[in-house]
């Protein structure tokens, strides 16, 4: 979809004047600002002779000469230790005890990665071994974030679907979990359970009854938690929390807070930053065997060390402003209007496409995109299936040549069968974002008439 | 939350006590994986630095970390100009101060205007951003004499490490006898054989001549490819130049026999030239692959496949931590590049600040620039003390009776080769310890110098060395070398 969008910005004539990228989660790339603090301390610490500037605060050249003085020849340039500069994994452990109201974050446990991405990619290629019917199974949610499924390919491992249950929100079903581990263990050695919550691209955000029955699923199965929590800081509906697996983990009490494995993951690329392009994560590895973690520092090692500035920008997205520093401010109202913005627009996504007959959109409880159900008429999908292609994707290609609109087909991340979706992301500035709903309406409508 | 009414029996069948991922159950590719660099040596240098923090008394007062190509580490200063254009791009507020020369926020603005809502923030496409693809394809040119580079057989990467793992993610395939496998130097840098060890891939070594400058013997290659045949099914050939841990830099004449032999022999060429701006010794001159193939004419230069590897991590620039790279391919197969791209695209893109600074590596100040004399100068006075670092390395090593130290030609490391007595590597053996890493271990706990080993790298059997790096100061590194080069002489005696 990407490569085509790519080729119709070349001059020719057509039905629209720009292609809009609503197919990926980069919210800088759609005009969302960056946080002036944390683009400061960056400022500071890429280049410090500006330390001795007076046009910045005080309190991001406090926090650029920590992490100045925390890196080897005091510079961004230097490889770090390959788990990540120490101070920078202290402060990460600092953010999720304050996160998690007091559940204790141990530094030894967290490993900064290039980007989340990073992190998940190599937490599966330790867990997958065997052969044959003992090779290891993945559980990934369908629909998932195809980082998953790509890893898994690559990896030669066995992918286990479990269904989100699109008539309840994308709620997580154990029962459903369930089914799919019993179906898998014909053919493969499930060990791993993969959560992705805020969801991607679902939106929903799990109730905390529903993790703890996840955990309790977990421990029960013996299988291997990963939770993408990338979009912890993106959750809009009024009625929906986060919870972070870590806390829920350990409020369950010792039998699971000392028993089940757990790979946490976050990014600066989310959230109210939208720093994708610094590739900046971490994970948090909760009861792993001591050896493990020494294969997992070995095997990072050989890639030496995530780049430092992402690093750098981690350590200001867990290590904020705080009330009575300078800076502070600025940058929560920078931080709400961004948050109270996303808000908005998952609302207004929600409201919009249900009004369109033939598509029914969840509620955007959480993350950044819209998953809305499209039906696509039987012709259609013959006339799809005849040229070789997915339904959705033949509606997505027709989209984009009409509109210029690019957003994924739900094929690309996995829908029950006979069901079609895509996956639109509400990063726009709200008047374009009003002007692409519209816009993907007329054509729906358009499309229904043309192709029923 | 109490335990589940009903589970107690199932966690007493389950033995949770037992972890889902252990030693047994792991990977065993990753467990067969390891990287010297950042090894047992370093992880114990590590410890003594923690010691020495805690007031316990040692024989030194700090530990010399002389194991890790990491200049700025070791004090060496980046490069103003990069710096400054890489600082307005993050906070392009700076552009409009007065603190900064024009030619650097010309640069910040052209490379902002690139990027995705232009800011460094927004993914690029995953082979880079297409300007900074470009403006390296321009530096490719120049620097081979105006051969051409298309920007589209180039994609940066995260490091030149990220590359190179990614080239031979495609190259390895087949099973038992057919299983891909992939000659690389010895010694080598061991990036290359911890992939392979993750890759399940097979490793075929071929010895440099240690004798001969560690030059490269094409009748060693072929020694190397025909033994290998019998157990796999060579493909790809790796050779690093400048040389990493060995320094030598290939002459022309050996590049050309390289992919003479290559062709022949149906091998995709990796070349690794991440030291290409790091060569010191006078007769010695840095030959790109790329050039040398297109110069040989057909049918090399239109069907032998090349990947060629740099990097902002070393030359003058050492900018380890931003981890900013390229491959350039030539002749690959266009849907195997298709498939390459597709592969990276799952790591959405590299970082934003490496591409940036690969920017100005490729595109540095011109002549009649503002922050040319600047430049020029930082440059060369990195450059110059490099190549006096090497040379007094080479120097001091080889007065040291036990001691062999080849010339450092290029790159940022010595390699010498130490006489070990018996005695020691007996003692090593009991310890379940390779003799070299024995003498390593000891040359840490008793001066706090930290080398490593060259088990780590490769050597004949037999043969002992040490990779130590040329970056720490001048005058720290004269001290080093004495007293390495007195530790040696005492150990010499003490296992006499």
């Amino acid at each position: 979809m990407t490569l085509r969008a790519l080729f119709l910005g070349q001059g020719i004539k057509k039905p629209f004047t720009e292609v809009i990228r609503a197919n990926i989660g980069d919210a800088q790339a759609m005009g969302q600002q960056p946080i002036t603090f944390l683009r400061q301390v960056m400022a500071l610490c890429t280049y410090p002779n500006l330390l001795d500037s007076p046009s910045f605060p005080e309190d991001a050249k406090k926090r650029a000469r920590r992490i100045l003085q925390a890196c080897g020849g005091n510079s961004l340039g230097s490889y770090s230790a390959s788990q990540g500069v120490n101070c920078i994994r202290e402060d990460v452990a600092a953010y999720i005890t304050r996160r998690d109201g007091g559940v204790p974050a141990d530094p030894d446990n967290i490993y900064l990665t290039t980007g989340a991405s990073d992190g998940i990619s190599t937490i599966l290629k330790i867990l997958v071994s065997g052969g044959g019917k003992s090779r290891t199974g993945v559980m990934i949610p369908i629909p998932q974030y195809p980082l998953y499924s790509a890893v898994i390919s690559e990896l030669d491992a066995i992918q286990v679907n479990y269904y989100l249950d699109e008539e309840n929100c994308w709620a997580l079903n154990v029962n459903e979990l369930r089914r799919a581990v019993q179906e898998a263990k014909d053919h493969c050695d499930p060990k791993v359970l993969c959560i992705i919550n805020p969801g991607n691209p679902t939106g929903q955000v799990q109730s905390r009854k529903c993790i703890e029955d996840v955990i309790h699923f977990a421990w029960e199965e013996k299988l291997f938690l990963l939770a993408d929590e990338v979009y912890q800081d993106n959750v809009y509906s009024p009625d929906c929390r986060f919870h972070s697996f870590k806390k829920v983990l350990y409020e369950m009490g010792p039998e699971y807070s000392n028993n089940v494995e757990l790979a946490s993951f976050h990014s600066t690329s989310k959230g109210y930053m939208g720093e994708c392009g610094y590739r900046g994560g971490y994970m948090e590895v909760i009861n792993l065997h001591p050896e493990i973690k020494g294969q997992l520092v070995k095997l990072l090692s050989v890639r030496l060390c995530p780049p430092v500035s992402g690093q750098a920008a981690m350590d200001i997205v867990v290590n904020p402003p705080v009330p009575g520093e300078e800076s502070f401010e600025q940058f929560h109202r920078e931080k709400e209007s961004v948050l109270g913005n996303l808000a908005t627009k998952a609302k207004l996504t929600e409201d919009l496409f249900n009004k369109v007959p033939g598509i029914h959109c969840n509620p955007l409880q959480g993350a950044m995109y819209a998953f809305p159900r499209i039906f696509i008429p039987t012709k259609t999908v013959e006339a799809a299936q005849a040229h070789k292609m997915a339904p959705d994707m033949f509606y997505c290609m027709k989209l984009l040549e009409e509109t210029g609109i690019c957003v994924v087909p739900g094929s690309g991340f996995g829908q029950r069968e006979g069901t079609y979706h895509f996956r639109m992301t509400i990063l726009p500035p709200v008047e374009k974002l009003k002007t692409v709903l519209q816009k993907v309406k007329d054509f729906h409508i358009k499309f229904l008439e043309k192709y029923a | 939350m109490a335990l589940r009414a009903g589970a107690q029996s199932q966690a007493a069948r389950n033995g949770l006590k037992e972890k889902v991922l252990t030693l047994d159950t792991m990977n065993p590719c990753v467990q067969r994986v390891e990287y010297a660099v950042r090894g047992p040596i370093v992880l114990r240098a590590l410890e003594l630095e923690q010691e020495l923090r805690q007031g316990v008394k040692k024989p030194f007062t700090e530990v010399i970390r002389a194991n890790i190509g990491d200049a700025q580490a070791m004090g060496q200063r980046p490069i103003t100009f990069l710096r400054q254009v890489l600082a307005l791009c993050v906070y392009p507020d700076l552009l409009s101060s007065p603190d900064f020369p024009e030619d650097a926020k010309r640069r910040a603005q052209r490379i902002l205007q690139a990027c995705g809502g232009h800011s460094l923030g927004a993914y690029s496409i995953s082979s880079g951003i297409q300007l900074i693809r470009e403006d390296v394809a321009q530096y490719i040119k120049r620097r081979d004499g105006g051969i051409p580079a298309d920007p589209n057989n180039i994609f940066l990467s995260t490091g030149a490490s990220s590359a190179i793992v990614t080239v031979l993610k495609l190259l390895v395939a087949g099973e038992g006898l057919s299983r891909t496998g992939v000659l690389i130097p010895i010694p080598q840098y061991p990036l290359y054989s911890a992939t392979l060890a993750e890759l399940n891939a097979v490793q075929v070594d071929y010895y440099l001549d240690e004798d001969n400058v560690w030059a490269l013997d094409v009748a060693e290659l072929r020694r190397a490819l025909y033994q290998a045949r019998d157990h796999c099914r060579p493909r790809a050939l790796c050779v690093i130049n400048p040389g990493n841990p060995t320094g030598q830099v290939q002459t022309r004449e050996c590049i050309e026999a390289v992919i003479r032999f290559a062709f022949e022999e149906g091998l995709f060429l990796l070349a690794d030239e991440v030291y290409q701006d790091n060569v010191y010794a006078e007769g010695s001159r840095f030959h790109s692959f790329k050039k040398v193939l297109t110069e040989m004419g057909p049918p090399y230069a239109e069907q032998q496949e090349l990947a060629s590897f740099h990097s902002v991590s070393k030359g003058y620039m050492g900018e380890c931590g931003f981890r900013g790279g390229y491959v350039e391919v030539v002749n690959m197969d266009p849907e195997v590049q298709r498939q390459m791209l597709k592969l990276m695209s799952v790591r959405l893109c590299p970082p934003l600040p490496g591409q940036a600074l690969l920017d100005m590596v490729v595109n540095p100040p011109a002549p009649s620039d503002p922050s040319f004399q600047q430049f020029q100068a930082e440059k060369q006075d990195v450059l110059v003390e490099l190549a006096a670092k090497a040379k007094l390395t080479e120097q001091v090593f080889n007065e040291v009776p036990g001691i062999h130290c080849n010339p450092v030609q290029g790159a940022m490391y010595s390699f010498p080769r130490v006489q070990l007595p018996p005695r020691a590597v007996h003692r090593a053996q009991e310890l379940g310890m390779a003799p070299d890493m024995f003498f390593c271990m000891c040359l840490l706990e008793e001066t706090g110098i930290c080398v490593v080993p060259g088990s780590g790298f490769g050597q004949r059997e037999g043969t002992y060395h040490f990779r130590m790096t040329i970056l720490p100061p001048m005058e720290k590194l004269r001290v080093l070398l004495e007293k390495l080069s007195r530790f040696h002489t005492k150990f010499t005696r003490e296992y006499s």
